[in-house]
């Protein structure tokens, strides 16, 4: 028993010992729960919080792009997807193979698909395919029931209801890139499957376009899966923008066109606004989204034609004797030459040693300002040039926004040549010789500009020396908002008004006179009367001994050694409204190639837009309410009635 | 004298089972009821409200665990001395059973499955390694207890069951065992100074553990140390513990109102981590309570197997509780960021049936060395004379 008594103390002893020690340990718990609950409490109810709310991202509905009266040129559209929800299916491959034989899934998506459900968590479904047909859709709705995990979805995706009408304005939308993402906070961009306009007019005015995403604030569960939605803000839908173009007329330009190579541009000579913007041959913008086969896409950059290229703007021309405006100018100006001084044409010009030919063989005898104009007359223009010196052509013709670009809200806008020594020494590091002014003056050599430069040019001529600019957004778009403009107020380009009516006048006579350049595709009705010009410029070098051997014909060359037919105009020429510029690639003649396309353009617009055309008659005597000024010699100059349609394709050769 | 049936000098066995249930100590069965049924709510919280697919399991295991309770407490001390150390082989060949069967390709697969009831060796090991240290230094004299030689047995006994435990792997399981039985070897009254060179040759053996361990668990060591490494992966469960008990408060976010455990951050909520999901939605204040009336079960556990006149019931009652005590302990610690996640259960309250079973049947042996304090058990056992 006093062994018992022994164990008895020692175990009573080390059980308090060891109670003690548990109600210690029990005690720091306490402290603990304190430190964690009262302590640090604050802390962790932030951390509670930011854990179960999340913010998600709205994106917003992109803006339409719609002509200027409303008709919808870009729009959204339903775009039925098939998704595939990895944690739904028994087996991944298994649901994909079975997919695979109601709609084909090469092995690049599959690689793809595969790769998407392995980064996402188990719920996030993975696009299989986007742009389903109902066919498609409908095979795989029926089909559900062998397809676990497979689910239809409807999404948004751009649609170009006018296929390839405008695609060069519009432009396309697509991903986001790296680039893109370094260049913009905008968190919409992180957004999958987001697309951003890369091109056109998409993107110049994307941001407008895109609109500004809402949030949703939801609680999920610690894998992100959503329980509720807490706070909703909608954010702003992309914005409705209305372009200044006229979605009718710019499909009478097209199919005007037909399937020239070729550019038009109509232009409001008062407000800028651009009317017409066609670009043949053209693309379906519609293609890039559905995805493109590699030989769809081989043809579409081989193509001569190069109907990627929105010419309008981005194809620079030789302007040929489009450019005589500008060089008349230039000398009426400068004083080197008054309207009524004459210059004797023989049809060929010599200048120190190199001999310059006018196109027409004979030459037009003695010629002034008037009829320099209206027969494009090559010796004319290099004896003013010659008197003028060609710093001041190039000055002027910068004046009329020529050899600049134009800020035009489009992208791929070039700015065409207009040379002076400076740019010749830095290009070509070479100095200006005399012979090249003629040359230059005819809207040869080195000089380039775009048919929208030259609709500006001819716009600044017919709205009295004004530098109206153009646009392509009928609003304009302050941050993602639309502001209407105000009424524009150009600055003069300072040229003196009589100066202009001189060679307003001599435009005048090119489609309205008898032997003008552009006589046969004359607008009979005089109230919607046009001026203008032809051009037509050398594509290829005539050499000597072909010009001893006798010039082929155009018509008899190979279509790329062709010239390039121009015209520029304006209408109507009572109160001028509308400019106009046509250019052919290879259409060989100004007056027979671009004129009569320019000519039914202008009708159209006058048609749509100027009433009193209804009320004035057609067939009015052409002198009857001519708003040019009358030339007191006006009847005397007689000149060959043929229509020269030739435009100016043999000027200097050198030696 | 002797006989072949043993005999006692001053024996209660002959008490009725009236008088034995007038014994139980029922202030003692409603503390355990009423933690018990701070798990059912806790459960139905769990369940969004719902009182399945948790609490309504939990009751039933729990009226089970109740009858099974009672009808050990009525089983007399002696029985469950004698069976000691056949129960405890029987659990150890158990465990090497499902070892065995583990290595062969079920994988971590720590139960056998009876049907009606998943049966853990590891957790009936918990019991009968205390009843089996019991009865090992029940006849021992303070003297006996001093011989170094007369530690290997209990070490052995110690050590096997804690050598496949670790094996399995359960790490929370072999420090449950260990420290128990180190807590019975210090009860029995080994000196002190070999606890102090166990120690130490243990915080030596650390690197030689370290080797051994499983990167899992030597992940859980890291991250337990420094859980804001890894805050998505490895110390994602300490983190989100940390979180919804802090975000909590003093008084709590209110029953079913846990956003941290309703919106499923915290990982196992049902049952390792069920003490955050109450301490969030009850505050501090409910963990204080909580951890109080575990205090209070100990405190009972403590007064019950010290009125026992045996060493034996002295000893198994207070390694028993100890056992209650680590559960608690090392669960509470763990969700608190104090000790490593280890997988250990909220005794009573995490759902799940073989712990509620184990505790149970632990209260029934307490319960029943009360009843049967006064039963003199002689110093070779029960088969002695006094």
């Amino acid at each position: 028993m006093n062994r018992d008594n022994d164990r008895g103390k020692i175990i009573g002893r080390r059980a308090a010992l060891l109670g003690g020690g548990k109600l210690m340990l029990l005690s720091a718990l306490v402290g603990r729960m304190y430190y964690l609950q009262v302590l640090e409490a604050d802390k962790y109810a932030v951390l509670a919080d930011e854990n179960r709310i999340n913010l998600r991202l709205l994106p917003p509905p992109r803006g339409r792009i719609l002509d200027r009266n409303g008709v919808p040129m870009a729009v959204n559209q339903q775009n039925y997807r098939v998704l595939v929800v990895s944690e739904q299916t028994e087996d991944l491959d298994d649901t994909l193979d079975a997919l695979s034989n109601i709609i084909p899934i090469n092995d690049h998506d599959r690689a793809r698909i595969v790769r998407e459900a392995k980064r996402h968590r188990s719920y996030v479904p993975v696009t299989v395919r986007e742009n389903l047909s109902w066919e498609d859709v409908a095979r795989i709705e029926i089909n559900t029931p062998d397809l676990p995990g497979v689910m239809i979805d409807v999404g948004q995706s751009r649609n170009y209801p006018l296929e390839g009408l405008g695609a060069h304005l519009l432009g396309y939308v697509s991903a986001v890139s790296e680039a893109d993402l370094q260049n913009s906070s905008d968190p919409l961009l992180e957004l999958p499957g987001f697309r951003i306009g890369k091109a056109g007019i998409e993107r110049v005015y994307d941001l407008a376009l895109r609109g500004k995403g809402g949030t949703s604030q939801v609680e999920v569960n610690a894998v992100g899966r959503t329980i509720r939605e807490l706070k909703r803000d909608e954010g702003e839908p992309g914005l409705d923008l209305a372009l200044t173009i006229d979605l009718e007329l710019q499909q009478f330009a097209a199919q005007r066109l037909g399937s020239e190579s070729a550019a038009a541009v109509v232009i409001d000579i008062h407000t800028g606004d651009v009317l017409v913007m066609a670009s043949t041959p053209s693309f379906d913008p519609n293609a890039f989204n559905r995805g493109l086969s590699s030989d769809e896409w081989k043809d579409l950059i081989t193509n001569p034609r190069s109907p990627l290229t929105n010419k309008a703007i981005a194809g620079q021309y030789p302007p040929g004797s489009t450019f005589k405006l500008m060089t008349a100018m230039a000398a009426l100006e400068s004083g080197a030459i008054t309207p009524d001084q004459r210059v004797f044409c023989p049809g060929q010009m010599n200048l120190g040693n190199i001999t310059l030919h006018c196109w027409k063989k004979g030459g037009h005898g003695s010629v002034d300002l008037v009829s320099g104009i209206q027969h494009s007359c090559d010796v004319y223009f290099y004896e003013i040039a010659r008197r003028a010196g060609w710093e001041r052509i190039a000055e002027m013709a910068r004046r009329f926004g020529l050899g600049t670009s134009l800020d035009l809200d489009l992208p791929g806008e070039r700015a065409g040549i207009i040379p002076d020594k400076a740019w010749k020494r830095a290009t070509l590091g070479q100095p200006w010789y005399p012979g090249e002014t003629p040359i230059n003056a005819i809207g040869q050599g080195y000089v380039l500009a775009t048919p929208l430069q030259l609709a500006v040019m001819a716009a600044r001529l017919a709205n009295g020396g004004y530098a109206v600019t153009p646009h392509m957004a009928r609003d304009r778009i302050e941050g993602i908002h639309a502001v209407s403009r105000l009424s524009p107020d150009w600055p003069e380009i300072g040229v003196s008004s009589h100066n202009l009516m001189q060679v307003r006048r001599g435009m005048y006579e090119v489609c309205n006179e008898p032997g003008g350049t552009a006589y046969s595709a004359r607008i009979k009705d005089e109230a919607m009367a046009m001026s203008g010009k032809t051009g037509s410029s050398q594509v290829k070098h005539i050499t000597a001994r072909e010009r001893d051997a006798g010039l082929k014909k155009q018509e008899e060359l190979p279509w790329k050694d062709r010239d390039h037919a121009l015209f520029v105009c304006y209408a109507p020429e009572s109160e001028p409204r509308y400019a106009c510029c046509v250019v052919v690639e290879h259409g060989a003649h100004g007056g027979s190639a671009a004129a009569p396309v320019a000519r039914d353009i202008l009708i159209e617009v006058q048609k749509r837009y100027l009433q009193h055309t209804a009320s004035t008659p057609a067939g009015q005597p052409e002198n009857g309410s001519s708003p040019v000024p009358a030339r007191a010699n006006f009847e005397l100059h007689g000149h060959d009635h043929g229509d020269h349609d030739h435009g100016d394709h043999d000027h200097g050769d050198h030696g | 004298m002797i006989g072949s049936r043993p005999q006692f000098s001053f024996s209660r066995s002959e008490m009725t089972l009236k008088e034995k249930l007038w014994h139980v100590s029922w202030s003692f069965v409603l503390l355990v009821t009423l933690v018990c049924s701070i798990g059912f709510l806790t459960l139905y919280s769990a369940a969004n409200g719902n009182i399945d697919p948790w609490a309504s399991r939990q009751m039933m295991r729990f009226l089970v665990g109740m009858a099974v309770m009672l009808a050990v407490a009525m089983v007399d001390v002696r029985a469950w001395m004698r069976w000691s150390y056949t129960l405890y082989v029987v659990a150890l060949v158990l465990l090497m059973a499902v070892e065995i069967r583990g290595s062969v390709g079920m994988g971590a697969q720590r139960w056998i499955d009876l049907g009606f009831i998943q049966l853990q060796p590891s957790e009936i090991m918990k019991i009968t390694l205390v009843l089996a240290l019991a009865r090992y230094f029940h006849g021992a004299s303070y003297q006996d207890v001093g011989r170094p030689l007369f530690l290997v047995p209990p070490l052995i006994m110690v050590l096997a069951p804690v050598g496949f435990v670790l094996k399995q792997p359960d790490l929370g399981t072999a420090m449950m065992l260990t420290l128990a039985s180190g807590a019975m070897f210090f009860l029995a009254g080994v000196r002190l100074w070999k606890f102090a060179v166990i120690i130490g040759a243990g915080g030596a053996a650390v690197p030689v553990a370290w080797q051994f361990m499983r990167e899992y668990q030597r992940q859980r060591i890291i991250t337990f140390l420094n859980p804001e490494n890894d805050p998505l992966g490895a110390g994602y469960h300490i983190l989100q513990s940390k979180i919804a008990l802090g975000s909590g408060g003093l008084f709590g976010k209110g029953f079913m109102l846990g956003t941290q455990s309703h919106l499923n951050f915290l990982p196992e909520k049902q049952t390792d981590f069920i003490f955050t999901m109450l301490a969030e939605e009850w505050g501090m204040v409910g963990g204080v309570v909580l951890v109080g009336l575990y205090t209070l079960i100990l405190v009972y556990g403590y007064a019950m197997s010290l009125r026992s006149r045996s060493q034996f019931g002295r000893l198994a009652g207070l390694g028993l509780t100890t056992t209650f005590f680590l559960y608690v302990f090392i669960n509470t610690a763990m969700v608190m960021g104090l000790v490593p996640v280890v997988g250990v259960p909220l005794p009573l309250i995490s759902y799940g049936g073989t712990a509620m079973l184990t505790l149970l049947f632990g209260f029934g042996l307490i319960m029943s060395i009360y009843i049967h304090r006064d039963v003199h058990i002689g110093r070779r056992g029960a088969t002695d004379e006094v």
